[in-house]
């Protein structure tokens, strides 16, 4: 398997003469190459506890960098910009500019636990993805993600009611993201089962939407998982230093 | 064939409801046919899937644990199968987390008594998959015995998926050499679907991701790594991806269609729970097995291959 190298010389740092000539000497092109110096200061020493306080982050300090998470993982193999190694070391070093110009790729890990299940260390790199996105949306730098909306609509469902209904969650999340719930690939699927679905089946699967589907006696369950949620969340946010009143 | 896992709890959870309605029939009526019980847990509730866990991994756990309490004190089964990856998961999760991590316990036990049930407690059920519990109860033999449509001429892949094998940690029975399961080639289903007389094609990507957390919040990214899958299993001569979970299944069959749609690339697999495919081995017809209700329609390949 290769190993996914990072460079940390970007384009914009690097100056090239075409054309220059120091003391007679040509040094054009190449010979001229020069990296700007780089000057970091702006450190954020508490940025490895921050991260290690949300959910999914408490082994990060475990990471001794060795790239298995980022050589089996999924979406970089789609994108070698997404870096779970990379961000964990930048995360341990509290360099959080750099991080963030990667923000908008923090919420795309898809859960597939090839990290976990490859890391030597035990640092549940999947659950640091996680907590990586929830730190960048509870200190304003990103939205609500697409994913932390499912997340938020999938959640709630439960605690409501015990189950969920996977009609309610389609729409409940196309109407929290703002998309239109007529999808023309969403609605070819329904109608390729409504060809060799019997009528009376169509009926009942349509009605199941119509009436959730329940735990009985769900209630006490809510309340304690209300309770706890909330106590969660003012840690938190405590760990961020934010206010702990205004919520999500 | 033994005596073990004749009489499982069946925890079917939400897609089993839903999408995954063809999952659930099938695994009833293949259970039906060989004799074996399922007695479904009273009450339960959704696992949280992949998704509770990033809002809080112990409420997620809480989920899975009041599921297993159940089992526990009210039905006095000591083993409770999940045809489900995602549910299967949660509940091995809650099981390792209890018994590893103080602070589970703790969450568990505190949420169990305010919400007025027992707490779950590490090492009162075991949790086992439809694949395990098939496997053991039945067995390769047991197949072979009983087979009435034998699946000779039809070319499988058999897909895994992420959950039934990540993270390892999780999974303690698994790589323990011998027949045990393997978290990096998983055979159970490869076993049981070749004792049914299919022929099983070497597929690389039985454990790779579709996506599935991410279908609806990524759909290009869940695209690309379901058109993947399918090409692959095209190249390696399937005619049927075989399936042993609800999400992976209705993931490969919404975005195939949706490859199709969309950016206009056609592939050709069906996609088949592993229990529809050996109740037609077993004799059970399609309706039966509830393959009308895959959005996949496979009905043709079967009329051909002599299965419907
Ligand atoms: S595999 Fe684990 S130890 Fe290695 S770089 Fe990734 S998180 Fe760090
Ligand atoms: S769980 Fe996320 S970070 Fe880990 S390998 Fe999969 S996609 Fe990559």
């Amino acid at each position: 398997m290769p190993i996914h190298e990072k460079s940390l010389i970007r384009p914009e740092d690097l100056t090239e003469h075409e054309k220059l000539e120091i003391d007679g000497v040509d040094v054009s092109g190449h010979w001229s190459t020069f990296i700007e110096t780089r000057v970091v200061s702006d450190y954020n020493e508490r940025m490895e506890e921050e991260i290690a306080a949300l959910p999914g982050g408490e082994y990060i300090h475990r990471c001794f960098q060795c790239s298995s998470c980022t050589n089996v993982c999924t979406v970089n193999s789609l994108n070698p910009d997404f870096n779970p190694r990379y961000w964990i070391y930048l995360a341990r070093m509290g360099f959080e500019k750099e991080l963030l110009r990667d923000k908008e790729l923090l919420w795309q890990c898809v859960s597939c636990h090839k990290c976990t299940h490859a890391c030597p260390r035990d640092v549940v790199p999947e659950g640091v993805m996680k907590a990586m996105a929830t730190w960048a949306e509870l200190k304003g730098h990103t939205g609500v993600s697409p994913s932390a909306a499912f997340d938020a609509e999938f959640t709630e469902q439960i605690v409501a009611t015990g189950k969920i209904e996977e009609g309610r969650i389609i729409r409940g999340f196309f109407k929290r993201t703002g998309q239109p719930l007529r999808q023309p690939w969403l609605l070819e699927m329904s109608l390729r089962l409504a060809r060799h679905l019997p009528i009376l089946m169509g009926l009942k699967m349509m009605l199941a939407t119509l009436f959730r589907p329940r735990t009985r006696d769900w209630g006490k369950s809510e309340a304690a998982i209300t309770e706890y949620l909330a106590e969660r969340e003012t840690a938190n946010r405590r760990a961020l230093n934010l206010d702990e009143t205004a919520g999500r | 064939m033994s005596d073990k896992y004749k009489t499982v709890a069946y925890y079917p959870g939400c897609a089993l409801e839903g999408t995954g309605h063809g999952y659930n029939r099938s695994t009833k009526a293949v259970a039906r046919k060989l004799g074996l019980n399922l007695v479904e847990v009273p009450n339960w509730n959704c696992c949280g899937a992949m998704e509770v866990k990033n809002i809080d991994p112990e409420i997620q756990n809480y989920l899975s644990a009041r599921n297993l309490s159940i089992v526990a004190e009210k039905m006095s089964i000591d083993t409770v199968m999940a045809p489900c990856n995602g549910c299967y998961h949660n509940l091995k999760k809650v099981e390792h987390d209890i018994a590893e991590k103080p602070k589970t316990q703790e969450v568990v036990d505190r949420l169990s008594q305010k919400a007025g049930h027992a707490s779950y407690q590490a090492g009162e059920v075991e949790t086992i998959h439809a694949l395990d519990w098939l496997k053991e109860a039945i067995g390769e033999d047991g197949i072979r015995e009983r087979v009435k449509n034998s699946l000779k001429g039809l070319k499988i892949a058999n897909y895994y998926g992420c959950m039934y094998t990540r993270p390892r940690n999780i999974f303690p029975e698994k790589d323990q050499g011998g027949d045990s399961e393997s978290t990096y080639q998983p055979h159970y289903m490869d076993d049981l679907l070749r004792a049914a007389g299919a022929e099983i094609v070497d597929y690389p990507l039985k454990t790779a991701c579709c996506g599935g957390a991410h279908t609806l919040a990524d759909s290009d990214t869940s695209t690309k790594l379901v058109l993947n899958l399918l090409q692959t299993a095209e190249a390696c001569g399937a005619d049927v991806i075989a399936t042993e979970c609800p999400t992976c299944h209705s993931g490969l069959e919404m975005h195939q269609v949706r490859a199709e749609t969309e950016f206009g690339i056609k592939t050709s697999p069906k996609m088949l729970y592993f229990t529809q495919l050996l109740g037609l081995a077993l004799g059970l017809s399609r309706r039966k097995l509830g393959i009308h209700e895959n959005v996949s329609d496979a009905k043709e390949l079967l009329k051909q291959k002599g299965l419907a």
